[in-house]
């Protein structure tokens, strides 16, 4: 977010989506190039840091040559990594990927359409039975439908509205769900259609702003969630105790994903201070970090193998980042897409990549060689979320057009 | 929490992590490219959205499946 949400949601009604898109100094004095103003970050860090308290003026001198001292020190720190990290990129990825067999036409189409929602659509998740699905929308509501038959099964009505985060349990038998009462709460599911789920809630994380995403880990015991506190935390489901906090990004946490079960204790998050952290389940230490983004990473998602994981961004790219060399290794974009990315999501190989746009599209993009291998139409509205079935047969994508659609 | 926090401590955590971060041992990426192409290939012959999958197989290619009333 540019500006304070009331006042974004003005300039879209009496503006349009550009204008938002655009740099905020077009609106006070020229700027040369309004898509990609690199002072755009100077304006939000306005809006999100609280304005300073005012102290006397000695206090005020030593407190800027220590801010001073730190921002220098940072910098020698940062290059001297970036220069760790360039010694060590002797190749390009598409360039040891140019033996690989290209991919042939693809034809993916809509499947199913979910309508029922009766707002926009923001998350949702597959249920490892590969059938199911739950998804949440800005009216509060979490529906949990089959995806074979489009039957709904199960309809939970949240106390609040922007519901930004829903899981299923790995058992297939809750669902967790959140947003903007600041909590994660998980409803068991029960074949009984009379019972009220509602009544059943438990209320497990707690943060001081929104919730932005939740996941469950291996087990239906502990939750992972992220927030606009900038903090993601680890909760244990049946006390609702933090087991775990995560402290390191510099502003809203926007997303997070699990490493696939085999490789270990990690996850990886992404935020509004453009930064993607790679974190210690256990320890709570932030391992690895990546800043090549330009803009809010909005999803992040480990690469099937463990080793890498992409990144989808505002600033209209997708990133990979390989973790065992440490670096960004590949951008997906093109001149002609200038729409951020809601989200992304690895087909089973990992030879593909989907990534939902602002611009209503989904893009699909070969991993390996870096082109974009299609571009598939058919929501009326921005593509809110995107994931792949577990067993890669389809995926699903959510939008504001209050529809989820199935492709395959 | 990082809304909380004043400009100058948040430079000390990015000051701490990046101290750690020097440190962490790497690999060459074109070792890393080889390992990923060679996980790619080798998952490639099974995954249905390349390969695709029989009509007969795929339950999203048939009609809806619908419900049986009794």
């Amino acid at each position: 977010m540019i500006y304070p949400p009331h006042v974004e949601y003005f300039l879209k009604i009496v503006f349009s989506e550009t204008i938002l898109r655009m740099c905020p100094h077009l609106l006070l004095w020229p700027c040369e190039n309004p898509f990609r103003c690199r002072s755009l970050p100077a304006q939000r860090k306005i809006y999100m840091r609280s304005p300073p308290i005012p102290e006397m003026a000695t206090q005020e001198v030593q407190l800027n040559e220590t801010l001073a001292h730190l921002k220098t020190e940072s910098e020698t720190l940062k290059s001297k990594l970036e220069e760790e990290r360039a010694k060590l990129h002797d190749v390009e990825l598409h360039q040891v990927a140019e033996k690989v067999e290209g991919l042939g036409q693809f034809v993916m189409k809509t499947r199913r359409t979910l309508k029922g929602h009766g707002n926009k659509v923001l998350c949702m998740d597959w249920c490892k039975d590969k059938r199911r699905i739950v998804s949440s929308s800005q009216d509060g509501k979490v529906i949990v439908w089959d995806a074979f038959t489009t039957n709904k099964e199960h309809a939970v009505t949240m106390p609040c509205t922007w519901v930004m985060a829903c899981a299923y349990a790995p058992s297939g038998c809750a669902v967790a769900c959140g947003g903007l009462d600041n909590k994660c709460s998980v409803y068991p599911l029960s074949l009984d259609k009379n019972e009220n789920l509602a009544a059943k809630k438990k209320s497990v994380a707690m943060h001081t702003n929104y919730l932005s995403a939740c996941s469950f880990t291996n087990s239906d015991m502990q939750i992972l969630t992220s927030s606009g506190d900038g903090t993601c935390a680890l909760w244990d489901v049946e006390s609702g105790q933090l087991l775990q906090s995560f402290h390191g990004h510099a502003a809203d946490v926007l997303c997070l994903d699990l490493a696939p079960s085999e490789t270990g204790n990690t996850f990886v998050s992404g935020g509004c201070d453009k930064k993607a952290n790679v974190w210690d389940m256990r320890s709570g230490q932030c391992i690895q970090s990546f800043e090549t983004h330009e803009s809010d990473i909005n999803s992040v998602r480990y690469y099937p193998s463990g080793d890498a994981f992409a990144s989808g961004s505002d600033d209209a790219t997708c990133r990979l980042y390989d973790l065992r060399a440490d670096r960004e290794v590949a951008i997906y974009s093109k001149e002609s897409i200038i729409f951020g990315v809601s989200s992304v999501d690895f087909s089973l190989s990992g030879r593909l990549l989907f990534g939902g746009y602002n611009d209503y599209t989904i893009n699909v993009w070969d991993v390996l060689k870096g082109t974009r291998v299609s571009i598939l139409f058919g929501h009326e509205n921005r593509v809110s979320t995107l994931r792949v079935s577990p067993d890669g047969t389809a995926f699903c994508t959510g939008s504001w057009d209050h529809t989820l659609r199935i492709w395959a | 929490m990082a809304r909380d926090m004043s400009d100058k401590e948040i430079l000390k955590m990015e000051l701490e992590q990046l101290k750690k971060e020097v440190n962490t041992p790497r690999t060459p990426v074109s070792a890393n490219c080889a390992d990923t192409i060679t996980f790619v290939e080798g998952m490639l012959p099974n995954d249905p959205l390349i390969k695709g999958v029989p009509d007969d197989k795929n339950p999203y290619k048939g009609d809806k499946g619908g419900c049986i009333i009794t």
